[in-house]
């Protein structure tokens, strides 16, 4: 399965995911205290700074994944505009879009294998309280095999509907869709309690 | 036990999934994506507990960096964008969706997921997306219930379908419709 970690390597690929986790909270944290324009400016070229040192490649597939915010982008600084407080508006949208491109950087400079790492340092304090984590990362590991058999699967239904009518699919494949699934979970079940259980 | 997690695991999976599935167009140009089905669907069939922990599973991935909302989206940045109030609110809508379930038991499968996917699937999850909207855009209340209020008709579309998926699904596979076993 495709994960959204940037094909360039960096030199922050080999960082500790922890570290990277606490910064990005603590930078968060500087993000929303602070409410002078000029800070905020200075943030968000820093941001920009990290994203352009790893090349043109890794600057462009950044910005793609910033494009979903230019809508609120536009309805903040129109909001602002009709307000009067412009000041106001562009303090929003350059934190908004500082907050969410320093995320964005930890996602990209981070491997799945290392964030699970984290979550397996996150979740063994929870098996006093009777969680156990590898039922969790069984869990995890049974959602990342089962999302692109499903999709597989819808997008047989969705054919097989179409081979039989004129009219759009639509939300009638949705239940066979649901009974496929709960099947494969039944089946799953069984073949873990086959393989000795959890 | 091996039921429990393969039955939260692909509900985890099945809201992924649906969300992947092309958006449909409301008459009023508003996108619908079948996403938040998803998590209505966990609510009415796999109860209160098992129901929000699919939810937080398919988030913790979302959080780790798979591409598993709604267009691909993924990734530590959504949680700072504007709709994290949603995204915050899925397993607590799902969690309600789920209590409201199992506390109907008497209604018909079909009305009483309906009625249980409203209140978790709007009004619970609307009290937190439009209070997450506020918090990163610096808005009022009334002017966020305008600008977010275009997707509810689309939400109301959902509530039908959970119920009638929902009740199908008691046809079907009445076993694994937790909530009501």
């Amino acid at each position: 399965m495709i994960s959204l970690t940037s094909p360039v390597r960096t030199a922050a690929h080999d960082w500790p995911a922890a570290g990277k986790l606490a910064g990005l909270c603590l930078a968060t944290v500087v993000l929303f205290s602070v409410g002078d324009i000029s800070w905020h400016l200075l943030f968000l070229l820093g941001t920009a700074i990290l994203y352009a040192l790893p090349g043109p490649v890794f600057w462009r597939s950044g910005a793609a994944r910033l494009r979903g915010l230019w809508p609120f982008v536009a309805l903040i600084l129109i909001w602002h505009l009709v307000t009067a407080d412009p000041g106001g508006g562009v303090v929003i949208v350059l934190r908004m879009l500082t907050a969410v491109a320093l995320a964005n950087l930890v996602t990209m400079t981070t491997r799945l294998t290392d964030m699970m790492r984290v979550v397996r340092l996150l979740l063994a304090p929870l098996q006093h309280v009777g969680i156990k984590p590898q039922r969790v990362e069984l869990a995890m590991a049974l959602v990342i095999r089962f999302t692109p058999v499903l999709v597989l699967k819808g997008t047989a239904l969705t054919a097989a509907w179409r081979a039989r009518s004129a009219r759009r699919p639509g939300w009638r494949v949705i239940l066979p869709f649901a009974v496929l699934a709960i099947d494969d979970a039944e089946h799953v079940a069984e073949a873990l309690r086959a393989r000795g259980g959890l | 036990m091996e039921r429990n997690v393969a039955l939260i695991a692909v509900f985890a999976a099945l809201i992924a999934a649906l969300g992947l599935m092309p958006t449909l167009m409301l008459a009023t140009g508003v996108p619908i994506t079948a996403q938040s089905l998803g998590v209505m669907l966990c609510g009415t069939v796999l109860g209160a507990r098992r129901g929000s922990l699919a939810v937080l599973l398919f988030l913790a991935l979302v959080a780790l960096g798979l591409p598993l909302l709604a267009g691909g989206r993924g990734g530590l940045g959504v949680f700072a964008g504007p709709t994290v109030g949603f995204i915050v609110g899925f397993p607590i809508a799902a969690f309600a969706t789920g209590f409201v379930m199992e506390q109907t038991r008497r209604m018909p499968v079909g009305l009483a997921a309906g009625i249980a996917a409203a209140i978790g699937g709007i009004f619970v999850l609307y009290l937190f997306g439009v209070l997450g909207f506020m918090m990163v855009l610096n808005k009022g209340m009334s002017e966020t219930l305008a600008i977010l209020g275009v997707y509810i008709p689309g939400d109301i579309i959902k509530v039908v379908l959970a119920g009638l998926i929902t009740a199908g699904l008691a046809k079907a596979r009445p076993a694994s419709v937790l909530s009501r076993s």
